[in-house]
């Protein structure tokens, strides 16, 4: 995309921020769609600036289809941005790898991938993943050692050792989950991408995998990539969290305080979304249908008399809210990401039951 | 919300004392233990459990999936009053695709990666329905808006959408020949809550409309009690707890049960610290389900058994 450069240099929040392991400057993605000879693009992540700092969870929720995903596959480079940067401990890592990402650096980033089905080889045993990952970089050398190593990282996902002889088809879901985040821990990692590591998971196990992140940034200093959906363990265990929608950034914060004064109408109708069963039957029709229509329809200027930077309709600029401890920003009320990125889930209507497609 | 329904005609699906087991290389695992319950018309029957309790085995169990080295060692499956585990291979083609259509844990991958999304959908309908292709595409693109998917995307191929989006065309694919029993495993893992709410909020519309029954297997237990009408929790291939989903919700009787409800954090308040259920507390040798209160079933805990999840 023509205007993402320029458009990083006008932006306001700091070039490279100290603390951070990983930072994202302009980051773009376009996907081709469609046949051969089709010219429609996706536009999967449009500009997008994004700091993970050391010893930090920062959780990343948002639509089905903003492009949460596209940005930890970037980070892993498993994606070639359109534009953009991606600094790793403040090197450009586009520039000093270009081609494909060194085993330093494999070693230092590992990726724990949306779909425990697709991503592990239905025919390999558990112990091969973990000892092939282990010694991909150098961990354990010794048979014994290895053995040690990997009964260790079984035990730390609450798998039984008995396991290690499986195959990966004759796992469940949650247990595949687990044997990824064990595979993920047994490279020794400096930054872990997880998409959606608990998805799988009953509460009981999915408390225990949270825990094990918030002791691993403790104890261990590892910096996370939390994507999940579940907003309640975003605000468990992440310091700040950040909401995708439509390919863009639109609000960020420290966790507690985002979730406890979402400012963007969108992170208001995720969270007036969340079930909750002691709330009789849903929410209220009324103030959801209001938050739809406040997050597809220009209203009015918040930030109007705001002295600070000002906006343009097609780029709008991150406006503060609250302390700044808090570090929390929105990014536009009345502007809304350009429609033609992946934001179709919403842009459809309430189907009445009437309709051809209810019928 | 969710309204009872009549309980006047035979279930449609019963499952009787089922017991699964896989003879692995390394284990044998008995998956399923003895399992009963059934399933009425119209109903929405909700089953929640421990990562690796056997749910998908049981669901697999249903739609005669399971091969070797699993094997059915026990029970009786009737659906609509025929007997599953005697049907010949013309007859269990019906019932997989006509009958009973499942969303499978692997949606995310069960998609045929080098057909567009249009063309599995279109084919679905031009196979099983006989419709000529053109109408067949308007049904497919009808589909995709259900699950909130532009038509536009009917183009794409499965690795060009998220994960979310090709768990939502699967969704889309099993209500597409309408089946008297839809069976969802952990279909909305992928999704956020606004496009997860308003998917199952159609779902259960069309299922209120057609009166298909679900049984419907997930981790997300506020979704689960929203949704169904009864629910049952698993727990190491037994039973130990079911009843009318919002009694279950009120007055949880079985220790995991308890768990399961009060160990999830909250979304306001303070962020205190949380375990799981207290470490080594396993349940062996459940016992069968007795009758507490009317229509609630609770495997008894011997007494002198403290394990509770939740605040630590
Ligand atoms: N290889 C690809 N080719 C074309 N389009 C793609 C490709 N990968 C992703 N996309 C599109 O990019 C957008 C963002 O996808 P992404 O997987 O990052 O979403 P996500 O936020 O992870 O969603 P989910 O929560 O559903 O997993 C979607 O519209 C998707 O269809
Ligand atoms: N093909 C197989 N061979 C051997 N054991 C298997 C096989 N498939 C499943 N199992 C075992 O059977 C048990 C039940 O698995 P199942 O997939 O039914 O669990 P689940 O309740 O669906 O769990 P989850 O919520 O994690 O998906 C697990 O311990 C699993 O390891
Ligand atoms: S872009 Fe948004 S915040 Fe900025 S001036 Fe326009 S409406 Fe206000
Ligand atoms: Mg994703
Ligand atoms: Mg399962």
């Amino acid at each position: 995309m023509s205007t993402a450069a320029p458009a990083t240099s006008t932006r306001t929040d700091p070039p490279a921020a100290p603390d951070a392991v990983i930072s994202l400057r302009g980051l773009s993605v376009d996907f081709p769609v469609g046949g051969l000879f089709s010219r429609t693009v996706v536009r999967a992540l449009r500009s997008v600036d994004l700091d993970v700092e050391r010893r930090e969870i920062m959780a990343l929720v948002g639509e089905s289809g903003s492009g949460k995903s596209t940005i930890a596959r970037c980070i892993a480079r498993l994606e070639k941005p359109t534009a953009g940067q991606i600094l790793v401990d403040g090197v450009d890592v586009l520039r000093s790898e270009p081609r494909r990402a060194s085993r330093a650096y494999r070693r230092k980033v590992q990726m724990i991938f949306q779909d425990p089905f697709g991503s592990l080889n239905p025919a390999h045993r558990v112990h091969q993943f973990l000892e092939r990952a282990a010694r991909l970089h150098g961990r354990a050398t010794g048979a014994e050692q290895m053995r040690e190593l990997v009964e260790e990282l079984m035990a730390t996902v609450d798998l039984p050792a008995e396991m290690l002889e499986s195959r990966a088809f004759e796992l469940s879901g949650g247990q595949r989950q687990r044997v990824s985040i064990a595979r993920a821990l047994a490279v020794g990692p400096e930054v872990i991408l997880a998409d959606e590591p608990t998805s799988m998971l009953d509460v009981s196990v999915r408390i225990g995998v949270l825990n094990l992140m918030r002791r691993l940034r403790d104890e261990r200093g590892i910096s996370m990539l939390f994507i999940t959906h579940d907003l309640a363990s975003a605000r468990y265990v992440a310091d700040r969290t950040t909401v995708m929608f439509a390919g863009e950034l639109v609000e960020s914060g420290a966790s507690m305080a985002l979730m406890a004064r979402p400012a963007h109408p969108y992170t208001q109708l995720l969270l007036s979304a969340v079930p909750d069963p002691s709330r009789a039957g849903s929410y209220d029709p009324a103030e959801r249908a209001r938050l739809r229509a406040a997050v597809l329809e220009a209203d009015s200027c918040p930030f109007d008399g705001d002295p600070g930077p000002t906006c343009s309709r097609t780029e709008p600029v991150r406006h503060d809210v609250g302390p700044a401890a808090d570090r929390h920003w929105v990014r536009c009320h009345l502007y809304r990401p350009a429609a033609d990125v992946a934001s179709r889930a919403l842009a459809v209507d309430t189907v009445d039951p009437t309709d051809p497609a209810a019928r | 919300m969710s309204t009872h329904p009549s309980r006047d005609d035979a279930p449609v699906l019963e499952v009787t004392d089922l017991s699964v087991e896989y003879h692995g290389e390394h284990r044998t695992v008995r998956a399923v233990d003895r399992v009963s319950f059934t399933i009425g018309r119209g109903e929405i029957f909700g089953l929640a459990g421990e990562s690796g309790c056997g749910k998908s085995t049981a669901a697999n169990a249903v739609m005669r999936l399971l091969r070797e080295p699993a094997a059915i060692t026990g029970g009786t499956i009737r659906f609509q009053g025929r007997d599953v585990l005697a049907l010949d291979a013309e007859e269990l083609r019906t019932l997989r695709w006509r009958e009973v259509a499942m969303v499978f844990q692997s949606a995310m991958s069960s998609l045929n990666p080098v057909m567009t999304v249009g063309d599995q959908i279109v084919d679905i309908f031009t196979t099983h329905e006989r419709l000529r292709k053109s109408v067949a595409r308007e049904r497919a693109a009808e589909l995709l808006e259900l699950v909130r998917i532009d038509p536009g995307r009917l183009r794409s191929y499965p690795h060009q959408l998220s994960g979310g989006m090709r768990q939502r065309v699967v969704i889309a694919m099993a209500v597409a020949l309408r089946p008297q029993l839809l069976i969802m495993d952990e279909p909305t893992t992928a999704l956020d809550v606004v496009v997860q709410q308003e998917i199952m909020a159609q779902i259960a519309e069309l299922q209120r409309s057609l009166g298909f029954s679900v049984l419907f297997i997930t981790h997300d237990m506020s979704l689960m009690i929203e949704l169904s009408h009864r629910m049952a929790v698993m727990y190491a291939g037994r039973f130990v707890e079911t009843a009318p989903a919002r009694d279950l919700f009120a007055h949880p009787r079985h220790p995991y049960t308890r768990a399961l409800i009060n160990a999830f954090p909250p979304l306001s308040g303070p962020n205190t610290p949380l375990v799981g259920l207290r470490e080594g507390v396993r349940f062996t040798d459940i016992p069968d389900l007795r009758e507490e209160a009317p229509g609630h079933w609770v495997a008894p805990v011997p007494v002198g058994t403290v394990i509770d999840g939740g605040r630590a």
